[in-house]
């Protein structure tokens, strides 16, 4: 995966493009907002990663330019602003994800991992599949090999979130703002308890578990037989 | 000089300057249009006056000839305050009558002239200090050659003119001195309170926030202006208050997890030596910067809060389908620490504000009844611990209400907790930066709305009381 981060602080600019090249991926780092519409505009990225607040031209309007122009690339807005209005903001100029600062590693690689791979489109598909597990998003319903699974609404949007990124790690704050709709923090990991309770419906009694734990960041679905 | 400058350029004095000049020409016109008529009367009665006497003069004449005339004549000159005559031959020779010295030419042509005489019968040598009287008078001819000339002394007409010309002078001499004495004491009034006004509001703006504007008592203008200054100072005020206490919180609480921080990681490099020892404290750190963060988050949401930033994105909701949602979210947490939660929302509960913000105070009042209706130390035989979500409308408000049968809080500390980083001491084992109550409150206010605490007998009662919105009330 190629990266652009477009961000002014050299420290963290450097610090980010270390760590995406340790986990294997491409990094470029511009650091004002001109020479990163530049770069954005003649590079092959798959993700761009603007900071909000950049010299010479704002990381809103280095966006709304491409845009402009007809390039679609992913783009994931980094702000010290954290406000909902600054959400809303940043997503109506055509940002893609918003993620306050401070952030940690782990949680900025799973929303560009999803971002990337949101290209692939699975989003149209009516039926979804991990393993033996298959979700039918027109009747609702949920069966893991021949066995119907009867789920709440909310478990059935929740697996369906994590069934649509299989193979990509979730954080708890994607859950919560991708099914829940809330984009405070709990002050108690709530997210835990529903996942638990959505794993002793999917995978108990099954020898392969589908649905992992990955620590320190979230969750992920995958057929662990692969 | 310049105070004199600035008394006359205040709005008052131009104010007082223009109704002085409308007024001043409205006596002027009154008076002016009264002597114009009075003096129009006076010669009215006079021609009257004159024109009966010629009837008369006229009827002796065509009865008596000439010598009846001047008898006639003779005998309505001697009466005291007469008229004028003076009957002339053809010639202009003196007949008869009680006026010479009349303008040349005047017997020459008949009908109405107004002339200068001198009486008959005043002394000759009293000429030169008298001058000529002023007289209205009508000349007849009559047959036979013959001028007969009536008129009337018009010194009388005069002197009333006079009068009331003069009063017109005064009268208007008067309203405007007057005028501008008034004008001056009342902008002088004014300025007074102005520069009042102002003083007081250099002094604010050199930083004395605690001042406040003078209020007259009067509850004119200059004091609505006042009041509502004043009133907006208080909430500068208490923004500030706001803010300074946000920066001592900082200052105060956020300084003791980062000493914690500093000393942890220092302590790893000063007495780590494996791997694994290392990896603690780093994560260790990360656990405790996340703490940091957050609580640092929570800060600045209640000053956002507070300083009603957040009243721009304000749009209608239920409150109902709110304690819904945040019932489905927190209700596995609850039942894995063995807690029912229900929630009560029967009918929609509209609201007009932030729904993100009263989705989170919401969160924190039921996270705060978990934590603390779960306590373990609870007493044997007790009913099973249960928490009860509630939005319900109660008249012009709309009540979110989390109820749990835990400990409770104590009632003379439940005004306390609501402010920031107050942990009661059963309740310091338990995670959380005790900020939880005070943003909800805080999120409350916001909203026009209040947090308060109740006994729920037992447990706690947290009740975020929020104005209803929707068709019911549209105004704010």
């Amino acid at each position: 995966m190629r990266l652009l981060i477009i961000e002014d602080d050299r420290d963290a600019a450097d610090y980010l493009v270390k760590a995406f090249r340790e986990v294997g991926h491409v990094a470029d780092a511009a650091h004002d907002g001109e020479d990163g519409l530049a770069h954005a505009l003649d590079g092959q990225y798959d993700v761009l990663i603007v900071d909000r607040m950049l010299p010479k031209l704002d990381g809103l309007m280095v966006i709304g330019t491409l845009r402009g122009k007809g390039i679609e690339t992913p783009a994931l807005i980094l702000s010290a602003l954290g406000q909902v209005d600054d959400r809303v903001k940043g997503l109506r100029a055509g940002g893609d994800d918003y993620l306050p600062k401070p952030y940690s590693f782990s949680e900025l690689l799973a929303r560009v991992e999803v971002l990337a791979r949101r290209r692939g489109g699975r989003n149209e598909e009516t039926e979804l599949r991990v393993g033996n597990l298959h979700l039918d998003r027109l009747s609702h319903s949920v069966r893991r090999g021949d066995e119907e699974i009867t789920l709440q609404p909310r478990e059935f949007r929740l697996l369906e979130y994590l069934m649509q990124h299989a193979g990509q790690v979730v954080t708890r704050t994607m859950l919560l703002e991708n099914v829940w709709d809330y984009h405070f923090d709990p002050q108690t990991n709530v997210i835990d308890v529903h996942i638990s309770r959505l794993r002793s419906k999917i995978d108990k009694g099954f020898s392969q578990p589908l649905l992992h734990t990955i620590r320190g960041t979230g969750y992920m679905i995958r057929d662990g037989a692969r | 000089m310049t105070a004199l400058g600035k008394l006359f350029r205040t709005t008052t004095f131009k104010l007082t300057l223009v109704y002085l000049t409308v007024f001043a020409l409205f006596a002027a016109f009154l008076l002016g249009y009264f002597a114009f008529n009075t003096r129009r009367l006076i010669t009215e009665q006079i021609t009257d006056t004159v024109n009966a006497e010629i009837t008369g003069l006229s009827e002796q004449y065509r009865q008596g000839g000439i010598r009846r005339l001047v008898i006639s004549v003779d005998e309505r000159a001697r009466r005291p305050g007469s008229s004028l005559y003076l009957v002339t031959t053809f010639a202009g020779d003196a007949l008869a009558g009680n006026v010479t010295a009349l303008q040349p030419g005047t017997l020459d042509s008949p009908g109405w002239t107004e002339t200068t005489y001198r009486r008959l019968d005043e002394a000759d040598e009293r000429e030169k200090k008298h001058p000529d009287h002023h007289a209205l008078v009508r000349v007849f001819q009559l047959p036979g050659g013959f001028r007969m000339l009536v008129g009337r002394d018009l010194e009388e007409r005069e002197r009333l003119y006079h009068i009331v010309t003069a009063a017109g002078r005064w009268s208007v001499a008067i309203v405007i001195v007057l005028g501008l004495a008034g004008g001056l004491f009342v902008t002088r009034r004014v300025l007074r309170r102005v520069d009042a006004m102002t003083e007081t509001s250099r002094s604010i703006m050199a930083g004395d926030l605690g001042e406040r504007l003078p209020v007259a008592g009067s509850g004119d203008e200059l004091d609505r202006l006042a009041v509502n200054l004043n009133l907006m100072l208080e909430r500068i005020e208490a923004l500030m208050k706001g803010l300074k206490e946000v920066s001592d919180n900082i200052a105060h609480d956020l300084k003791t997890p980062l000493t914690r921080l500093r000393n942890r990681t220092e302590q790893a490099l000063r007495t780590a030596s494996s791997e694994a020892e290392y990896r603690a404290a780093l994560e260790g750190t990360i656990e405790e910067s996340d703490g940091l963060i957050r609580t640092f988050n929570a800060l600045l949401m209640i000053a956002r809060a507070e300083s009603g930033q957040s009243r721009d994105d304000m749009a209608e909701f239920d409150a109902a389908e709110i304690a819904t949602d945040i019932g489905e979210l927190y209700e596995p947490l609850a039942e894995q620490k063995g807690l029912a939660l229900m929630v009560e929302a029967p009918s929609p509960a509209p609201v007009k504000g932030n729904r993100e913000l009263v989705s989170q105070a919401l969160s924190n009042l039921v996270d705060n009844a978990i934590k603390y209706a779960a306590l373990p130390d609870r007493p044997e035989g007790s009913p099973p611990a249960q928490i009860v979500v509630q939005a319900v409308n109660d008249g012009d408000r709309v009540l979110l209400t989390v109820a749990d049968n835990g400990p409770g809080i104590p009632e003379a500390d439940r005004q306390r907790v609501l402010e920031r980083f107050v942990r009661l001491e059963q309740s310091r084992s338990q995670p959380g930066s005790g900020l939880g109550l005070s943003l909800a409150a805080a999120v409350a206010r916001l909203h026009g709305g209040e947090l308060t605490l109740a006994d729920n007998a037992p447990g706690l009662k947290s009740i975020i009381a929020l104005p209803r919105g929707g068709p019911v009330q549209i105004a704010g």
